[in-house]
């Protein structure tokens, strides 16, 4: 524990709307205390950038290249950093990066971790006060971080993006001790580009079980396209093997809130609840207008998707040409 | 050489049950554990002569979900049950497990311990990562296969947000697994039968020799309340006669939401 | 309804239930679709150990009864009793060698068949010979320490598939009925061929096949029990077997009906969801009375054949006996009445139940795109296979009055 903490350190590992995210939600946590915002980054990444993005401080760590190495390099680097630091709050986003490495740094501290976090508050005395999605979203539970530094990783789509400014961070150096690692990136192979990941994206189309097989997805990436949409899809879809794993939102897939979410075919199971029902805007297109979904939906339209989602599609189109 | 392989299972109430509260109501284990349990059985099946054994933390009731994993033909288990485990967080939790990977490993040195990448109650995916930590080992979160399996490292994939990460792993390590890895296998009646009669071994806070300051209600975070998600406001059902009538009354909502 | 199922059984229903789920239901239209033999589910079975359910623990078996085996091969056809099927035909290949077989038999072929390592079947019909079995032509001429195999059979469901067959055939064609043998004959016997493959209305996961016998030369230790009691044996195999049609007979009409009920609560007519209709809701609780009804009928019989067959394996196996021996021994009743009330009302039942479904279900009901139709196709099998409802019911009376006469009871 920490006796004299002082401000919020976000860290990053890239450029990213996860970042931009941190930053917004480190923002709103320093203001209300009056304490510095610092965010760190591996030295190579894209600093001037970073720096415009509302943070007092820019820390960016040298030594040896933590871009891309493994959570175990990056908590050895972190921790004598962190403990000189000594931030009051540690922000780290909900990405694989994020949370493998935030539960390694909340031991490395014999700190006090909340992952997911969908609020951000502290309480009179300083303490970390974090609302979390449980129960398969059935439930919200507020957990209090009671030593410092607290931890939290950020739930994607939370919290509102920092955007771009005037003010620059002062940009500090910090020197990483080489550390050992007992784990090796052998290689990474980015994804095609032209797919929007699902954890960040802003609108999500997403079918199931009522599409009746992969060729059914087709109307469903026409109209993604239109609305610069990701795909989404449920368990069912999945399992049945006609669209891959990483398109899948609930409970054993991708959690996620866009602000809109269309349910094409999506009867809407708990689980699959579970992974979007806090989307701002959710519309279902099903034949059956007592499934869960369309029960949950802001917008329930009722009937056959196979001509229901070419037919927004098309009016999109003409709502846009005229 | 064989490897020794820890799975790590937590015994929850079913999602579809809709249940916050776990009490008195049956546990299983929790979804993506299964699929943690059946990795291990596979690497177990491609290490020849490798064992299997699962870890539990949790109250008596934990025993049954451990049970079910013996009936799959993991070969044993043990059960960390204290009252003085109670009030922990994730971190303190792994704390306790390391405890328990630390003994084991002191009969036989276990090699590699598996997770699911998250339970379906708390949902926190830190027990893997944190119990690495604890134990000073390498991890790999959401790892979706495990390309190749050596006497003294592994080879794993997994998907990061933009693209598939490959990374190789010294033993020992610990790993967190996606439904992505594997299919589960359904029990065997024998199995069953034989899970029914296992001696599944209870180990409290002085069988570990846990330090009091780091787990139960010594833990770093704890939860100040639970509250249901409130239901939705109610929905607005499209109006049409036709798909092009429902798809333009859609289409205008949407549009006034500015979300076209 | 609560049964009173043992700790055993009901796990037995439960991974019963998760394999239809899981691993039949979603297969089940393309299996009846293509009609090829469902490997990978049948392995789910084999993995399961549901093979061995009602054999004894000594040969790796369950050490369970009829009553086990028709507790899974329910569950299973709840989801689809084509795929269910090699449940069915296996043990009708395994009972024979159980119960008529000697230690030595038993000892050979019950350890592989436990545990579904391989497959067994039964074939007694030919083109000539149904429900009359007497006219039994295919001949088991005896050759030294052989017999020699020749005709056709017809109609072996899981034929070309399993691995064990049990096949009757004339050893005295002089002695008609009384010159009918029963043997084993496994696949890759020489002379042992398949010959057509059936295109059939329903089970078509499970592959029907004509058998062909050309010079085939078994080894006399093939031959089940003796020469002549080879219709004994298959008698004495379907008092065992029928439950097991009519558990199967029960599912597919649970079936049917669970799919027809959550169609009928959420299908609209006229404002409303149609299972408010009480044309509907009457079709609905006659099906269910009528399942539950043989149901209990199906337990009470499976149960009480079991208890009263135990003592009788016991014996058999610690004095290396054929269990028929044994059960003369220990005058152990014969369940042919009871048996056929199982079959012919469980198969009745799934007759009418699946059709008032595809009724309930309407236009919708009858196309291929919605599973009741299928149920229906593969109910019809029930009432016509294992001895057709019209012999079930002559064994029926004729045991009725076979009874009254022994009691004395004035003719």
């Amino acid at each position: 524990m920490s006796a004299d903490p002082k401000g919020i350190l976000c860290v990053a590992d890239a450029l990213c709307p996860a970042t931009a995210e941190l930053l917004g939600a480190g923002r709103a946590l320093a203001d209300s205390r009056g304490e510095p915002l610092a965010l760190l980054l591996a030295d190579g990444a894209e600093a001037e950038a970073a720096a415009a993005l509302g943070a007092d401080r820019l820390l960016l760590l040298e030594g040896p290249s933590l871009a891309g190495a493994p959570e175990d390099a990056w908590e050895a680097a972190l921790k004598p950093v962190l403990e000189a630091e000594s931030p009051r709050a540690v922000l780290l986003p909900g990405t694989v990066f994020g949370r493998s490495l935030a539960p390694r740094l909340a031991v490395a501290l014999r700190a006090g971790l909340v992952s997911d976090a969908l609020t951000l508050r502290f309480d009179p005395e300083g303490r970390l006060l974090a609302e979390r999605s449980i129960c398969s979203g059935n439930a919200v539970a507020e957990i209090l971080v009671g030593r410092w530094p607290a931890l939290a990783t950020l739930r994607p789509m939370a919290f509102p993006r920092a955007v771009p400014g005037q003010k620059k961070a002062e940009i500090l150096r910090r020197s990483a001790p080489a550390a050992v690692s007992k784990a090796r990136v052998l290689s990474f192979v980015p994804e095609a580009a032209a797919e929007i990941e699902l954890g960040g994206a802003d609108k999500v189309v997403s079918g199931g079980r009522g599409l009746g097989g992969p060729e059914g997805f087709a109307p469903l990436r026409e109209l993604a396209a239109l609305l610069g949409a990701a795909v989404g899809a449920s368990r069912t879809a999945v399992d049945a093997g006609w669209i891959p794993y990483r398109h899948q939102v609930g409970l054993t897939g991708r959690s996620i809130r866009p602000r809109l979410y269309v349910a094409c075919g999506i009867s809407g199971q708990i689980q699959h609840l579970a992974g979007m029902r806090s989307s701002e805007v959710i519309v279902g297109i099903n034949q059956d207008p007592d499934c869960p979904m369309m029960k949950l939906a802001t917008f329930s339209v009722q009937g056959d998707l196979v001509k229901l989602v070419p037919a927004l599609s098309a009016e999109i189109r003409r709502l846009r040409g005229a | 050489m064989p490897l020794n392989l820890l799975v790590c299972v937590k015994g929850t109430v079913s999602s579809t049950s809709g249940a916050l509260r776990p009490e008195g109501q049956p546990l299983s284990p929790s979804p993506l554990d299964e699929y943690a349990v059946e990795e291990a059985l596979r690497l177990k099946e491609r290490v020849p002569g490798s064992k299997t054994a699962a870890l539990s933390l949790g109250t008596p009731a934990s025993e049954e979900p451990l049970r079910s994993v013996l009936s799959l033909g993991v070969e044993s288990a043990v059960l960390l049950c204290d009252e003085a485990f109670a009030g922990g967080d994730p971190v303190s939790s792994a704390y306790l497990l390391s405890l328990a990977v630390r003994k084991l490993s002191a009969a036989a040195p276990v090699q590699l311990v598996l997770c699911g990448k998250k339970t379906n109650d708390g949902e926190s995916g830190q027990v893997g990562p944190a119990l690495a930590a604890w134990l000073g080992w390498p991890s790999a979160c959401a790892v979706r296969k495990v390309v190749e399996v050596s006497e003294t490292s592994l080879t794993v994939e997994r998907a990061l947000e933009g693209g598939v990460e490959t990374l190789a792993l010294s033993f020992p390590a610990v790993l967190t697994l996606t439904k992505e890895i594997n299919e589960p296998r359904l029990p065997s009646l024998k199995g069953k039968m034989a899970a029914r009669k296992a001696q599944i071994p209870r180990w409290g806070a002085s069988d570990l020799g846990a330090d009091a300051a780091l787990y139960g209600k010594s833990a770093a975070t704890s939860v100040v309340k639970t509250a249901p998600v409130p239901p939705r406001a109610g929905g607005v059902s499209i109006p049409g006669n036709t798909p092009e009538e429902k798809a333009r009354a859609l289409a205008e909502k949407l549009k006034e939401m500015k979300l076209l | 309804m609560d049964y009173g199922l043992t700790e055993t059984q009901q796990e037995i229903v439960s991974l019963a239930r998760q394999i239809a789920v899981k691993k039949v239901k979603p297969v089940r239209e393309h299996y009846d679709k293509t009609e090829e033999f469902p490997w990978p589910v049948v392995e789910e079975f084999r993995k399961a150990d549901l093979f061995g359910l009602y054999l004894p623990e000594q040969y790796g078996g369950l050490g369970g009864g009829c009553f086990e085996l028709s507790l899974a091969f329910e569950e299973i056809s709840k989801a689809c009793g084509g795929i269910a099927m090699p449940l069915g035909t296996s043990s009708l290949g395994s009972l024979p060698i159980l119960l008529f077989g000697s230690a030595e038999q038993r000892e050979r072929f019950l350890p592989d068949l436990a545990s579904g390592k391989k497959l067994g079947a039964f074939n007694i019909t030919e083109p000539e010979a149904g429900s009359d079995a007497t006219a039994t032509k295919a001949t088991a001429l005896k050759d030294g320490d052989h017999y020699v195999l020749n005709g056709i059979k017809n109609f072996c469901s899981t034929g070309k598939e399993a691995d064990v067959y049990v096949v009757f055939a004339s050893t005295n064609p002089a002695r008609g009925p009384r010159g009918i043998s029963a043997f084993v004959v496994e696949k890759g016997a020489p002379g042992f061929s398949f010959g057509k493959k059936e295109e059939k209305m329903g089970i078509r996961a499970n592959p029907t096949y004509e058998l062909v016998f050309k010079d085939c030369r078994v080894p006399a230790a093939n031959l089940l029990y003796k020469e002549g009691y080879g219709l004994f044996v298959a008698q004495g195999t379907f008092d065992m077997s029928r439950p097991g049609i009519g558990a199967q007979a029960l599912g597919i009409a649970q079936g049917a009906l669970d799919e027809t009920l959550a169609y009928v609560r959420v299908r609209k007519q006229f404002g409303q969801a149609i299972s408010s209709f009480q044309a509907i809701g009457h079709m609905l609780a006659d099906c269910a009375t009528q399942i539950e009804a043989g149901r209990a009928l199906l337990y009470a019989t499976a149960r009480a054949m079991d208890a009263a067959m135990k003592p009788a394996i016991e014996l058999a196996l610690k004095e290396r006996l054929p269990v028929y021996d044994a059960m003369r021994k220990l005058k152990t009743r014969r369940w042919t009445k009871e048996s056929a009330m199982v079959k012919v009302f469980c198969s009745d039942t799934a007759m009418k139940v699946t059709t008032d479904c595809v009724q309930m279900c309407g236009g919708i009901g009858y196309m291929r795109d919605f599973p009741v139709e299928k149920f229906m196709r593969d109910a019809k099998v029930t009432q016509i296979y294992e001895g057709a409802n019209q012999i079930q019911r002559n064994e029926i009376s004729m045991m009725m009055i076979k009874e009254a006469a022994s009691q004395g009871g004035e003719g």
